[in-house]
């Protein structure tokens, strides 16, 4: 008894720095972010108005985010490593959707039938990032599976460039603009809340989505199976559950959503190159860290999360702060959040039922 | 008493050299009177090239204005019968990429090549930066037909952080670009608050910095002053500070992609659509101008040079590469080889056998004392920091009835010269 106390008491005592330093980080970090809004809302730079439409831009950004962290997490959640060729499967939709869209752009549809079209597009580019999904699975995972962690994921990273450079040689590395949207032009109010159409039609389309997704996972047999799976591989397939096959859906799945989210992106910055996707997979990594990683609905959350990170945080707190050019370190704000989630709390936001079952 | 020892081996040292270089001097009259100078000097064995290195950006977004400017170097070239002092000229090709990083190495290969005489280029600020920071200790001279960042000559009459001996350009600098901007603002469209967004680049921030300068000196003012990322594609958050600071125009001196983005999403921003965008000469190109959202935009440039060796000079230009000049420097960069061959020629040695030595020092003297040199671009005199331009900038238009850069580019609506 008498030596537990003590050991305690000594792990208390090596740790204390270390501790000390993280909370007075911690401390920094709330009272920078609590006294620059308090600077920025109160100094009434921005609207109300204004405000709401940073809310709403956060939302839209997020979702697309959320829609490619949702890849990232499913597959760690049954294989355990990040496959970092998913933001080239991202970007292969987008490119497809652009191809598409642009064909189309020209026909009478797109005027008198514009959703059609869109949904069109969406599937197309839907159905080449499952290929390209099922094919990275397929050529590049599957053969090095129960390697170590890291051989995959240097895979990965080659696989990235791999296609990064087909593209850019297949189809040109200027930077390609998608067509406009007529009936996309212009917006609405809900109280209070300016929606532009194409930020409305990305919730929109990543609600039906997720919906669709939670309907699979949870209410499917292959859903169940991959839940199966990802819980404990070996008993999974002792249970009489095709595990390669199980494995090929979630990427399909991963995939699909790349695509769709690829789409919904061309639409919001109307342009798409071969590198794209970089970023994009960087972000989308991060915002299922946030989340949680393994965890479906911390994709969406954290994705949720850093989309208004990115879209406030400049505004917000930067600007409240005084610092000059805060626009300039989006991406630094966002990186940071990653950093602050890192050290605080490493499971990140859902992450909970990860740490019970695994760490 | 060690004192003197030292001294005494000095002055000892001291007067043998100088017995030395008497006797030399006697000793060999009139054969060998080139002698180079503290920076070095180059020699050209007979029949042997004379090295210029054309130091564009060559590669990426900004090709063609590196494109553009290779080729009139070429054209000066035939111009001069691909000769000088019976030498033929050699033009080495390097790629300024347009950035910092590849203005080092382009420089480095340029010091390892003893040579090369001088340097034309380069294309981007950005990269003219560290280059010269190599060029100008090996005693090389860089003339450059685009760089306008006032940080590599002067601002406001005195030296810039980034001036260094050797640099000269025959574009123009951008404190004379930032306030033609401004003067037409504020003068011709009687605006009178502003708002500016660079993107880092030494190019786009001294742009940003002359144009908010000038328009509050004219009486404007400047609500907000900011920047953005050189990848950043969500541009709301920057707009919205923007329409809230009640800004009537926006200037952004930025380049493609991040420009595309603020053109298309201004008009997004509650508060913004009615606006007034304007951008530099950096945008300038038939991909921007193309894109829907950058109709009704304003655009600061230099002027496209007129009369009739601009004509011919088009006329050799479409010949040999099958289109007309396709960016707005091309011109500097003709008078930049020109001025650099007027130098070589004035300060080269000829030896009988037909060696020629160019001292790198006496080459700088010569660059820098150009005086009155008629170019395409007008009358070019160098400024003690190497501002040799007759600047001439013109505000234009795209609007609904130019649908190409040339249309675009022959919209004058305001001439600006000093």
């Amino acid at each position: 008894m008498a030596e537990t106390v003590g050991l305690k008491a000594r792990r208390a005592g090596r740790l204390s720095g270390v501790d000390a330093f993280l909370w007075f980080v911690r401390v920094v970090v709330l009272v920078a972010v609590a006294w620059g809004s308090y600077k920025s809302i109160s100094s009434g730079r921005l609207t109300a108005a204004q405000w709401r439409g940073l809310i709403v831009a956060g939302v839209s950004q997020g979702a697309v985010y959320g829609l490619v962290a949702l890849g990232y997490t499913m597959v760690y959640g049954v294989l355990r490593f990040i496959n970092f060729a998913h933001g080239e499967v991202f970007m292969a939709g987008s490119m497809i959707g652009f191809f598409v869209a642009n064909g189309l752009s020209g026909t009478a549809m797109w005027a008198s039938l514009p959703f059609v079209a869109l949904l069109i597009a969406l599937l197309a580019a839907m159905a080449t990032s499952t290929s390209i999904s099922l094919v990275l699975e397929r050529v590049a995972y599957r053969p090095l599976r129960g390697l170590p962690r890291l051989v995959p994921f240097i895979t990965a990273v080659g696989a990235s460039f791999f296609l990064q450079y087909t593209f850019a040689g297949l189809f040109g590395a200027d930077s390609k603009a998608y067509p406009p949207v007529e009936a996309l032009k212009g917006g609405f109010t809900i109280v209070g809340f300016r929606f532009g159409k194409v930020q409305a039609l990305v919730i929109v389309a990543t609600i039906v989505m997720m919906i669709g997704l939670y309907l699979f996972v949870e209410r499917t047999k292959a859903g169940r199976a991959i839940r199966a799976v990802s819980e404990d591989q070996e008993m999974a397939s002792l249970m009489g559950i095709n595990v390669d096959r199980s494995i090929a859906l979630v990427f399909a799945v991963g995939g699909a959503m790349a695509g769709a989210g690829g789409l919904l992106y061309g639409l919001t910055f109307g342009q798409v190159d071969f590198l794209s996707g970089f970023l994009v997979g960087i972000k989308a990594f991060t915002a299922s860290v946030l989340g949680g990683i393994g965890n479906l609905a911390g994709a969406m959350v954290g994705g949720l999360v850093l989309g208004l990170i990115e879209s406030l945080g400049p505004s917000l707190v930067l600007f409240g702060l005084g610092v000059p050019s805060a626009h300039q370190l989006q991406d630094v704000v966002a990186f940071l959040a990653l950093v602050m989630i890192l050290i605080f709390r490493p499971t990140g936001i859902l992450g909970e039922r990860l740490a019970e079952e695994r760490a | 008493m060690r004192k003197p020892r030292w001294l005494v081996s000095i002055a000892l040292f001291g007067a043998l050299a100088l017995v030395a270089a008497a006797c030399a001097e006697e000793e060999e009259p009139g054969a060998e009177e080139f002698s180079p100078g503290p920076l070095g000097a180059v020699t050209v064995e007979p029949g042997a090239p004379i090295k210029i290195a054309v130091f564009e950006s060559l590669s990426g977004d900004t090709a063609s204005l590196g494109e553009d400017q290779l080729r009139a170097v070429q054209v000066a070239v035939d111009d001069k019968g691909g000769e000088l002092l019976g030498h033929p000229i050699e033009i080495v090709e390097l790629d300024d990429g347009c950035a910092a990083e590849q203005g080092t190495t382009g420089a480095q290969r340029i010091v390892a090549d003893p040579e090369i005489v001088g340097v034309i280029g380069t294309s981007c600020s950005g990269a003219a930066i560290p280059a010269m920071e190599i060029l100008s200790e090996e005693g090389f001279t860089m003339i450059s037909g685009s760089n306008t960042s006032p940080l590599l000559t002067s601002i406001a009459g005195e030296e810039a952080t980034a001036h260094l001996p050797g640099y000269f350009r025959t574009a123009h600098n951008d404190e004379i670009q930032g306030a033609a901007a401004a003067n037409f603002v504020f003068s011709e469209l009687g605006l009178t608050k502003a708002a500016t967004i660079h993107d880092g680049d030494p190019y786009t921030e001294g742009l940003a910095t002359a144009f908010g300068k000038s328009f509050e000196e004219l009486g404007g003012e400047v609500v907000l002053a900011t920047s953005v990322g050189v990848d950043q594609k969500d541009m709301k958050p920057v707009l919205t500070e923007v329409a809230a600071a009640g800004a009537e125009l926006v200037y952004f001196p930025i380049f493609q992609p991040a420009a595309d983005f603020i053109a298309a999403q201004a008009k997004e921003v509650a508060g913004l659509d009615a606006a007034v965008l304007m951008g530099a000469d950096g945008l300038l190109s038939d991909t921007y101008i193309e894109l829907p959202q950058t109709e009704g935009m304003y655009f600061s440039g230099p002027a496209s040079p007129t009369g009739s060796e601009y004509e011919e000079f088009v006329g050799k230009y479409e010949a040999q590469f099958g289109e007309k000049p396709i960016q707005a420097f091309h011109a500097h960069a003709y008078d930049a080889a020109n001025v650099l061959f007027a130098a070589v020629e004035e300060v080269a040695v000829e030896e009988d056998d037909g060696t020629v030595h160019i001292d790198r020092e006496q080459f700088r003297n010569a660059v820098a004392a150009t005086s009155g040199f008629q170019g395409l671009t007008g009358t070019i005199t160098c400024d003690e920091f190497g501002d040799c331009a007759d600047p001439k900038i013109t505000v234009v238009r795209n609007t609904e009835a130019e649908k190409t850069i040339d249309q675009v580019r022959a919209n004058v609506l305001y001439t600006f010269e000093p």
